[in-house]
């Protein structure tokens, strides 16, 4: 068909026009810019609490903002809400699907969310004298790999369903869809603003995307494989992720490229999750082979490691004050280190 | 004899595809080494203040064991 040749070779130009551009903007990289930069001490953290209590694989954790409380998933069909300074489990919330991938914690502190192979992002009310389920949110035809409140009234969420979306929690429908993925969709970050997000993908793409609008308006290619984990640095100016082809990357979104890679000959297992600390200079990457490796973000040096779990490290998370990391386990174990 | 539903299908997300390389092709780029400037002074401005950067001392961390029992 005509039409379709002409698409063809319409969307070639417009791909070697952008590796054009990308190419005139790409003076030098991350490490030679900071190469007079002194190194980042050697990071040595410690085991400051192993928080027990999960029954079988913990697949996700998210701190709350009041930096002490955090919520965690495990496919024990449970989310468990901890007090990090004490050890304690302050809540426990049975799961109708045992089948759980993420859960997150909403910036008041009021709702958790959790969902997986079940396909649904379920909302429970942790204030209510009994914790309830507020909302069940149907609509994705896939697992739901990823969500993060924007407030008490707004979830964003990602699925294998390729597509992710913006939910209103008091109609429990979708105000917005972000379609441009190929592949499912693994996990999302959301701006410091607030006003835009990105997303990894089994696509081996990372996108950006405008909350209101619905617009993908940036994708960052060089993985060679599933992107699992994404953070924004926190200027808001670049984003970090990390992926089953055993590496890190850092993105900057204004130069529209990648600028820098966290990788080693040595490591050769996929990157599971990934977290930086308050200045963006510590990148902690949780791998299948049981470690958190630490890279120094702007000469992309290992620093360090924090090894101590018996299983693959799934998730990662420091609170909003950086006062520590957290790393869950396959071992069914939570870590907070500092 | 085309199959008419599915060369329109792929015709649409054909078109769909061009339409966002035509957004991302507008698109204003700041060179590398700008970008890599505003990240690097951002984290080395903000570096005393991150606490697994500069170490964070025993007597301020919620995660250390207090020295002594202040209930007696």
């Amino acid at each position: 068909m005509g039409e379709m040749e002409q698409m063809k070779k319409e969307a070639e130009a417009l791909k070697t026009q952008i590796e054009a551009a990308r190419k005139a903007a790409c003076d030098t990289d991350m490490a030679s810019a900071a190469s007079g930069v002194a190194p980042a001490p050697r990071v040595q953290l410690k085991t400051r609490r192993t928080l027990k209590g999960h029954l079988a694989k913990i697949y996700a954790m998210h701190w709350s903002t009041d930096n002490k409380l955090m919520v965690s998933a495990s496919q024990d069909g449970k989310l468990l809400i901890w007090d990090s300074h004490s050890g304690n489990k302050v809540n426990a919330v049975p799961l109708k699907s045992s089948w759980v991938m993420t859960c997150a914690y909403a910036p008041s502190g009021n709702l958790v969310a959790s969902g997986g192979l079940d396909n649904m992002c379920t909302v429970y009310n942790l204030k209510t004298p009994v914790i309830k389920t507020v909302k069940e949110l149907d609509a994705h035809t896939g697992y739901l790999s990823c969500a993060r409140f924007l407030s008490d009234t707004e979830i964003l969420t990602s699925s294998g369903d390729t597509t992710c979306a913006l939910w209103d929690l008091e109609t429990g429908k979708q105000k917005t869809v972000f379609l441009n993925h190929v592949g499912d969709c693994m996990c999302l970050a959301l701006s410091p603003d607030m006003n835009s997000f990105v997303s990894g993908a089994c696509d081996s793409l990372a996108k950006l995307w405008d909350i209101r609008d619905g617009q993908c308006k940036q994708t960052f290619q060089g993985h060679t494989s599933d992107i699992n984990a994404i953070s924004f640095y926190p200027s808001g100016n670049a984003i970090i992720t990390g992926s089953d082809d055993c590496t890190c990357k850092m993105y900057d979104l204004r130069a529209d490229q990648e600028v820098i890679g966290y990788q080693d000959a040595a490591l050769n297992s996929g990157v599971t999750s990934l977290a930086l600390s308050v200045s963006g200079r510590l990148v902690f990457a949780g791998y299948d082979d049981f470690n958190c490796n630490i890279w120094d973000s702007l000469k992309g040096e290992k620093v360090g490691v924090l090894s101590g779990h018996d299983n693959r490290v799934s998730c990662t998370g420091v609170p909003v004050d950086g006062m520590c990391v957290c790393t869950g386990s396959w071992d069914s174990f939570l870590k907070i280190w500092n | 004899m085309s199959n008419n539903n599915a060369s329109s299908s792929s015709v649409a997300v054909a078109q769909k595809a061009v339409k966002q390389l035509r957004i991302e092709a507008k698109m204003r780029r700041i060179n590398v080494s700008q970008a890599a400037t505003d990240l690097k002074n951002f984290c080395l401005q903000n570096a005393h203040k991150d606490p697994l950067l500069v170490g964070v001392p025993s007597s301020d961390n919620p995660f250390r064991p207090p020295k002594s029992c202040g209930l007696l």
